[in-house]
């Protein structure tokens, strides 16, 4: 790449690839923005009209929107407060030497190639359901009463499948930070007079500081956008208890036809990710150079 | 205090004998080397007296005291590695205070301890960096350092100096050498390199395949090998060792004669050969002379000036009272 000709066609080659991006980003964002200016309600069509910022006004002012905005801070930080201890301790356990550890880790990765309809739908019927879940007769044998999981802790429900589905990539990349740590400083430290769980907070933890960081990262870009799971199970519900703003936009567009308020939240959403990347982007950035 | 003895200690993996069962002792304030070619023992045997693994059989004694199923932690050594295993995430100064720290000792006793492990190792400008801010020879000390605040009754290191270059590991030797003189602590160190071994020791433990070959002062080792693996271990360039015809003529299976001892010259002497590669180092030469029906090679050290060359013949003369002999079961003999 060191001539000058060599560079132009580089560039040239790698244009097809970079403008298609672009354009795959900007038209969908430009509709997007221009959507929410209009008052285009699918029940009308061809009444289009400039709205200018009233969209953005009403879905800021709906209490459905604060609702959403706190839903999915809960989810977006329960499950990654489950996965992420759950993950450490998975890693250290499969860390361990132990008869059969190739195929524990290979059935420990399995939930994450399951999609999230079919996670969703398997906890949902098979696990959660009052009458014929697993958990409900577990609960009828120990002579309880079988507990409604997504009527009654909607949320906490949602969070436990989303979990589920999450908790192999939080193991699967911190077992291999848990693999490069270097068995010698275990071993120092252990001279040092460090019991395990010493070991463990003053060794292990702070080797695993930049994997947990990039794990918080990974996951919050996918958790700010959890939708299949919510749509499956409880439809936003009940009422908007596990309504989160990707599925406050679904319902603002193609459940109340408002594809102009719709608009408007995607946006809104776009700016909220956007706060939240800069903020994750800064805490990881200090973590990374070492 | 910082006697260390080993009564029948062996250790096994799975059914591979790796320690058959070996007794040694340390005495208190001795430099003990032990040497022998990779995968001999040598770490195992040191881990086994740290305590990180378990022995499959015998004892321990440390101080008197049976040590063999106390906690590393609890038996009062303090290890170096060969990575040096510093904590990446801490500084110098947490670095060596670790092991004061998990001993619960308050904040002043661990700076003052700190501080004054830093001024023996001269580290006193680098308290603060992390270990990757640092240079091998300093983390080499900081390693050390982290090991001498905790006082321990002996010092136990696992081939420090390896991941050194040349130069930076001849002045290690010396300041650990020194270190010890300043301390007076037992020490025990591993090593596959036996010009650390002759430099640094009070007692050298040739070890291989787990089996203690010979045990002594480095000059006993040199001059009175017990065996053709002693023989053949300790020195540099390493003792010729002669089989067959010639060895024959001395009633032994072997003789055994170190390339110092057997002098050259161009015009006679007792055996006849051509100069292969020669190795100049200023002050010494050393001459590999081949076709001489003895052996493949036979090393021979003589001045820095002497002008010999690729293909020339020459005579050489080994000393006999130097020329060491060995039985058919590679036995010295007197």
């Amino acid at each position: 790449m060191a001539t000058k000709a060599s560079r132009s066609a580089a560039r040239l080659m790698i244009s097809p690839a970079v403008i298609l991006l672009l354009a795959w980003m900007i038209v969908p964002l430009s509709l997007t923005l221009y959507f929410s200016t209009l008052r285009y309600n699918l029940l009308m069509p061809g009444m289009e009209e400039w709205a200018g910022f009233s969209n953005y006004y009403y879905f800021l002012t709906d209490p459905a929107f604060f609702d959403a905005l706190r839903n999915t801070l809960v989810l977006v930080g329960g499950v990654l407060a489950i996965t992420i201890v759950g993950g450490v301790l998975l890693a250290i356990l499969l860390d361990q030497p132990m008869w059969g550890q190739g195929v524990v880790r290979v059935l420990v990765i399995a939930p994450f190639f399951v999609m999230p309809t079919v996670s969703a739908l398997v906890w949902k019927n098979m696990f959660m359901n009052p009458v014929s879940g697993l958990f409900a007769s577990l609960f009828k044998t120990l002579g309880l009463q079988p507990f409604d999981f997504l009527a009654h802790a909607p949320m906490f429900s949602i969070i436990l499948i989303v979990s589920w589905q999450w908790l192999p990539f939080a193991t699967l990349i911190l077992l291999t930070a848990m693999q490069s740590l270097d068995s010698e400083q275990l071993e120092a430290a252990e001279m040092d007079g460090a019991p395990p769980l010493k070991r463990f907070w003053f060794i292990t933890l702070p080797h695993l500081a930049r994997a947990i960081t990039v794990v918080i990262l990974i996951q919050t870009i996918f958790l700010l956008s959890v939708f299949a799971e919510i749509l499956v199970t409880t439809n936003g519900g009940p009422g908007t208890a596990t309504t989160n703003l990707t599925y406050l936009v679904y319902a603002q567009s193609l459940l109340q036809f408002d594809v102009g308020g719709g608009s408007a939240g995607g946006v809104v959403a776009i700016v909220l990710a956007n706060i939240v990347a800069i903020f994750l982007m800064r805490m990881i950035g200090k973590n990374l150079d070492a | 205090m910082g006697r260390i003895t080993l009564d029948k200690v062996a250790k096994r993996f799975g059914d591979v004998e790796v320690i058959p069962p070996l007794d040694l002792t340390i005495e208190d304030g001795e430099f003990v080397v032990f040497v022998g070619p990779s995968g001999c023992g040598k770490s195992t045997l040191l881990r086994l007296i740290a305590g990180l693994e378990d022995v499959s059989g015998g004892q321990i004694r440390i101080d008197g005291k049976d040590a063999t199923a106390v906690q590393p932690a609890k038996r009062g050594l303090a290890m170096v590695f060969q990575s040096y295993a510093l904590y990446p995430h801490m500084t110098v100064r947490k670095n060596i205070a670790f092991p004061l720290r998990m001993a619960g000792l308050s904040q002043q006793e661990q700076d003052k301890k700190v501080e004054g492990a830093a001024a023996v190792l001269n580290l006193t400008n680098y308290l603060d960096r992390r270990p990757g801010q640092l240079s091998g020879g300093q983390r080499q000390r900081v390693a050390i350092g982290r090991a001498i605040v905790r006082e321990p009754s002996a010092f136990l290191f696992d081939e420090p100096l390896s991941n050194l270059d040349a130069a930076l590991r001849v002045g290690m030797r010396l300041e650990i050498s020194e270190l010890h003189n300043r301390l007076a602590t037992t020490m025990v160190y591993v090593t596959h390199d036996q010009v650390e071994a002759m430099t640094m020791a009070d007692k050298i433990v040739v070890l291989n395949a787990g089996r203690i070959e010979q045990v002594g002062s480095p000059l006993e080792l040199y001059h009175r090998p017990r065996n053709t693996f002693v023989a053949g271990f300790i020195g540099s360039p390493k003792m010729n060792l002669i089989e067959g015809a010639e060895a024959a003529k001395h009633g032994v299976a072997t003789i055994g004669i170190r390339p110092e001892h057997i002098a050259v010259s161009p015009e006679s002497g007792t055996w006849k050969g051509k100069v292969g590669v020669s190795e100049h180092l200023g002050s010494d030469t050393f001459f590999h002379v081949l076709d001489t029906g003895l052996a493949d090679a036979i090393t021979v050290r003589a001045g820095g000036e002497v002008d010999l060359h690729h293909g020339d013949t020459v005579y050489l003369s080994p000393d006999a009272a130097k020329m060491h002999r060995f039985d058919t079961e590679g036995l010295r003999i007197e």
